[in-house]
């Protein structure tokens, strides 16, 4: 049995008929084609599936694509607008916050939400925010660095 | 046209070329393939530790929909076992085999028994992964539970559950090296020895991306590509094509585009890879793979695992007179690739460290048991032989009653440059172990931080300093030397530079990144070189398609031997120029010189000509020297005369809580001496990351099975504590500058360095701040709240 289901994913419409237990990561990644967002593990701790569902950040392995009808989502292919990266993605270059880049996409989209609650946080702040993201590769030190560059680099908000 | 680069790259911390892909969303891993007609493989997995297969039933699961074929290791006929490496035999002539390497079958399904939980026994193909995963379920295996063993000290221990006919009372080889008799000696006549039981417990290495595999055969030419997550994919095709599948090798192409992370776990060839090519070419059909991280947990293989009795001796002032050390060296269930090396030669060879230690016997009693297999994690070997002699080097320096920093101090290998002969074999390239270690204890403020402790210690609180002095070995490795110890492959690295006809180019290297940044550093090697803009320059890495050959990256080796070989076919290149300019400036090419992008006749200023008119004229050449060849190509293979070895020191500061054994990490300091440094900002980002993995051994991480069951406890990133954010600081990093005389860039090699130091320093700044309770010895890790409360409960009880 399939089941319809539509939603927006970085400003455009997709509608497909998919399984009910199909996974809105995989949804993303199979049936859409957006690969950016990855799949580290199979118990939602790793984030390297957090996209931005509605304006939050969610993990994508959490949610059935049928379950998330008429969702707007945005993914890390949607953060560059017009080729211009966004801070964040600017700071994780700037600072070398990446190694292999396979948690990248999850870290910039929680970083998203987290600098929307807390404009200028402190090292503390964002040590405990990155609760949900997992990285082998820099041991975080870089991280931290790239968020905090992002924060000073975020325009006003209007 | 090329055009001229302004400055020199080396030694800048230029951003990283990869980057703007990664954090837009448009890197390419292997999952990420998606082919028309593929078909997705899910495997049937033992549930059990130790269990002979009766029957395996396969029909209801060939019914379920969507399913396109099921395969048990009966039907691969013609397939051979997964092979080891390193073959540790005397007839082999290798040195210090004192029981010959067992060299057990390990078949890529498993059809007699399985020996670890998570073997795999049958593979489902069909048209979705779901179908493939629902139809898995459906396989029946008529199991015959048998009793397991699991726990490195019981594996060999009389009356263990047997694995394996070829390996009698599970002992995989038995080992030496160092003189027995000296060491002997050494400690006979010593004021002081203490002997501690050192264990470095199971890991591991939790790359963030999970492997995968995509085979795709095409039936009209016979070719199969395979895409995997590898750290070397030419050992890969060698490794299948010659020993498991007999498939020609030039009909095979092996592809690791972007991987996530390795840490060793992604070197060797594994069973499910074997498998999708071999079905691929059955079914003349794509076929995608990618483990779950619960099946990453099961197979991925493990690091460590060792139990060791270590002994050192000294002389009442704290001089160093000899080190004994026994291991039990837990293997899994069956040989992975290098498994052998990674206890011996790689571990063995370590233990004389950064000190003049005058006597060394090392034996190491590798075991089989019902457990995944184990292989190198990031260190290999190193990380456990740092871990034992910083542990007992402080041991003994409380047993001597000296200060651990001083005793050290007493006891460095002076300054030398060109060779320093150790007892275990190794010749050391260069050091100057003393400079590092000073540059750590005045960022640290040694003296101050002690006075800080003792009026802590006053008020009640457990603060303590931990220390490593580190030695690794790394530019992995002379060939001729690793085939007399018993390696099955050369060690060498090829690069290939292809200068376009407008100048610009592409360098092949057998290197493989996989976070490490090659694209980013080797580049720079190349602009400053050939003098032109870093944008006129491209990596090319990971594909047997168009790389020459390559042994690939692990071992701190890609700068050092990967990035000689380029740096030899960029010599070539400028000297084929030369040989042009020469021509077009009507001089001898022995009076060209060549720099900043323009060859030059020597003492005739304005007399030159840009690298990318030569260029030009190399693949136009109308106006040529006679009986050159056209074309700017040019490849190395270059073969390290030795290892390099980095060094450097580390210190740690914890505080312990008394009443919930909570550990609060206050700073972490690591001086690093690892040569000449391309991009200082890459180098530090392996040192922090480095560093994380290892204070994640110290504190959380760990393997664990139930010693009845066999099953993998730690099975998910849910009981698997993997270091986050929040549970480490910022590290306080420096370096000194030792370069080595074995290669011409003097580059040693940066990638363990972190892992190798970090886990001594953290334990041993926990033993320190439990030293007012009475303990002056830490056998196990991770040092958990949980551990640390019993210890002190403990002490406090023994009181």
């Amino acid at each position: 049995m399939k089941l319809p289901v539509k939603m927006t994913i970085n400003g455009q419409s997709y509608s497909h008929e998919v399984e009910p237990r199909l996974l809105l990561v995989h949804y993303i990644r199979e049936t859409v084609g957006l690969t950016g967002t990855h799949v580290g593990c199979d118990t939602s701790q790793c984030g390297a599936c957090t996209i931005l569902m509605d304006g939050q950040a969610v993990k994508a392995c959490n949610f059935f694509a049928v379950q998330v009808d008429g969702a707007n989502i945005m993914t890390i292919e949607g953060l560059a607008k017009d080729g211009e990266l966004h801070p964040i993605q600017q700071g994780f270059w700037e600072k070398h916050g990446l190694q292999c880049g396979f948690c990248t996409p999850g870290m910039i989209m929680s970083v998203y939400q987290m600098l929307e609650r807390y404009p200028k946080p402190s090292e503390e702040l964002i040590r405990h925010q990155l609760e949900g993201n997992l990285c082998r590769c820099t041991g975080y030190h870089n991280i931290v660095k790239a968020i905090e560059w992002a924060a000073e680099h975020m325009p006003a908000k209007k | 046209m090329a055009t001229v680069a302004a400055d020199r790259l080396f030694g800048k911390s230029i951003k990283r070329r990869e980057d703007p892909r990664f954090i837009t969303g448009r890197g390419q891993y292997v999952d990420d393939l998606k082919l028309l007609g593929m078909t997705y493989a899910a495997f049937v997995r033992s549930p059990h530790a130790h269990a002979r297969i009766r029957k395996i039933d396969i029909s209801a699961a060939t019914r379920h929909p969507g399913v396109v074929a099921v395969f048990t290791g009966k039907d691969m006929t013609g397939v051979n076992s997964l092979p080891c490496g390193w073959d540790l035999r005397k007839e082999k002539k290798v040195p210090g085999v004192m029981q010959d390497l067992a060299i057990v079958p390990h078949m890529p399904l498993t059809s007699d028994a399985a020996r670890h939980v998570g073997d795999p026994v049958a593979v489902v193909i069909a048209d979705s992964h779901e179908a493939a995963v629902d139809a898995a379920e459906k396989v029946q295996v008529d199991w015959e539970p048998l009793p397991a063993v699991t726990i490195t000290d019981k594996a060999a221990a009389p009356g263990a559950p047997k694995l394996h006919d070829g390996a009698p009372g599970n002992v995989a080889f038995k080992w030496e090296i160092g003189d027995r008799a000296a060491t002997d000696a050494a400690f006979k006549g010593a004021a002081v020895t203490v002997k501690k039981r050192i264990v470095n417990q199971r890991l591991v290495a939790n790359a963030m991306e999970p492997r995968a595999c995509v085979a795709r055969y095409e039936d009209a030419t016979g070719d199969l590509t395979l895409w995997v997550t590898s750290q070397n994919p030419h050992v890969h095709r060698l490794l299948m094509c010659a020993f498991v599948l007999g498939i020609p090798e030039h009909k095979v192409r092996v592809i690791a585009p972007d991987v996530g992370g390795g840490f060793g776990s992604k070197i060797f060839l594994y069973n499910e890879e074997v498998v999708c090519s071999w079905i691929s070419r059955r079914l003349k059909r794509p076929v995608r793979w990618t483990a779950s991280r619960r099946e990453a947990y099961l197979t991925d293989a493990h690091g460590r695992d060792h139990v060791t009795d270590a002994e050192i001796a000294l002389t009442r002032d704290g001089k160093i007179l000899g080190l004994r050390v026994k291991t039990t060296a837990n293997l899994g269930a069956y040989l992975s690739t290098f498994a052998p090396a990674v206890p011996t030669f790689l571990y063995g060879t370590l233990l004389n460290g950064v000190y003049a230690i005058p006597a060394i016997h090392c034996e190491v009693t590798g075991v089989f048991s019902n457990t995944t297999a184990v292989d190198a994690y990031r260190g290999a070997g190193r990380p456990e032989a740092c871990y034992v002699l910083e542990r007992i080097v402080e041991a003994g320096a409380r047993a001597a009653g000296m200060d651990v920093a001083d005793l050290r101090k007493k006891n460095f290998i002076p300054k030398f440059s060109g060779a320093f002969q150790t007892q275990v074999a190794v010749v050391y390239d260069s050091g100057d172990y003393g400079a590092a270690w000073d540059r750590m204890l005045q960022m640290l403020d040694y003296r101050k931080f002690r006075a800080e402790q003792e009026a802590a210690r006053k008020q009640g609180r457990l603060l303590g300093i931990g220390f490593s002095a580190y030695i690794e070995a790394c530019s992995i490795a002379p060939s001729k030397l690793v085939g007399a110890l018993g390696a099955g492959a050369g060690l060498y690295e090829s690069g290939k530079v292809r200068v376009h006809p407008t100048g610009m180019v592409t360098v092949f290297t057998g290197s493989h990144s996989h976070g490490q940044g090659h694209e980013t550093t080797f580049a720079q090697i190349v602009a400053d070189k050939l003098g032109i803009p870093i944008e006129q320059v491209d990596i090319v890495h990971g594909d047997t398609g168009s790389v020459a050959f390559g042994m690939g990256t692990y071992g701190s080796r890609s700068a050092s031997v990967g990035g000689t070989a380029i740096l030899m076919s960029l010599n070539k290149v400028i000297e084929k120029g030369k040989k042009i300019a020469a021509h077009l400036l009507e001089a001898s090419p022995g009076d060209i010189d060549f720099s900043g992008g323009e060859f030059r006749v020597k003492g005739a200023p304005g007399k030159s000509v840009p690298f990318g008119a030569v260029s030009l004229t190399a693949y136009v050449p109308h106006n040529y020297p006679e009986g050159l060849e056209p074309g700017l190509e040019e490849t190395s293979f270059y073969d390290p005369s030795n290892f390099c070895f980095p060094f450097g020191a580390h210190a740690c500061v914890v505080e312990v809580d008394r009443d919930t054994g909570n550990i609060k990490i206050l700073r972490y300091l690591a001086v690093d001496d690892v040569g000449n440094v391309i991009n200082p900002m890459i180098v530090d980002g392996m040192v922090h990351g480095g560093i994380a993995q290892g204070v994640g051994q110290a504190l959380w991480e760990g393997a664990v099975y139930d010693g009845q069951s066999g099953q993998l406890v730690t099975g998910s990133l849910m009981d698997y504590a993997l270091p986050k954010a929040d549970m480490l600081p910022m590290y306080e990093t420096d370096r000194t500058v030792t370069p080595t005389p074995v290669n011409p860039m003097g580059i040693k090699g940066a990638g363990e360095t972190g892992t190798i130091a970090a886990t001594p320093a953290v334990v041993n700044a926990v033993v320190d701040a439990l030293a007012p309770l009475g303990v002056d010895h830490i056998e196990a890790m991770p040092l958990t709240a949980e551990r640390v409360w019993k210890i002190i409960q403990g002490a406090k009880s023994a009181r």
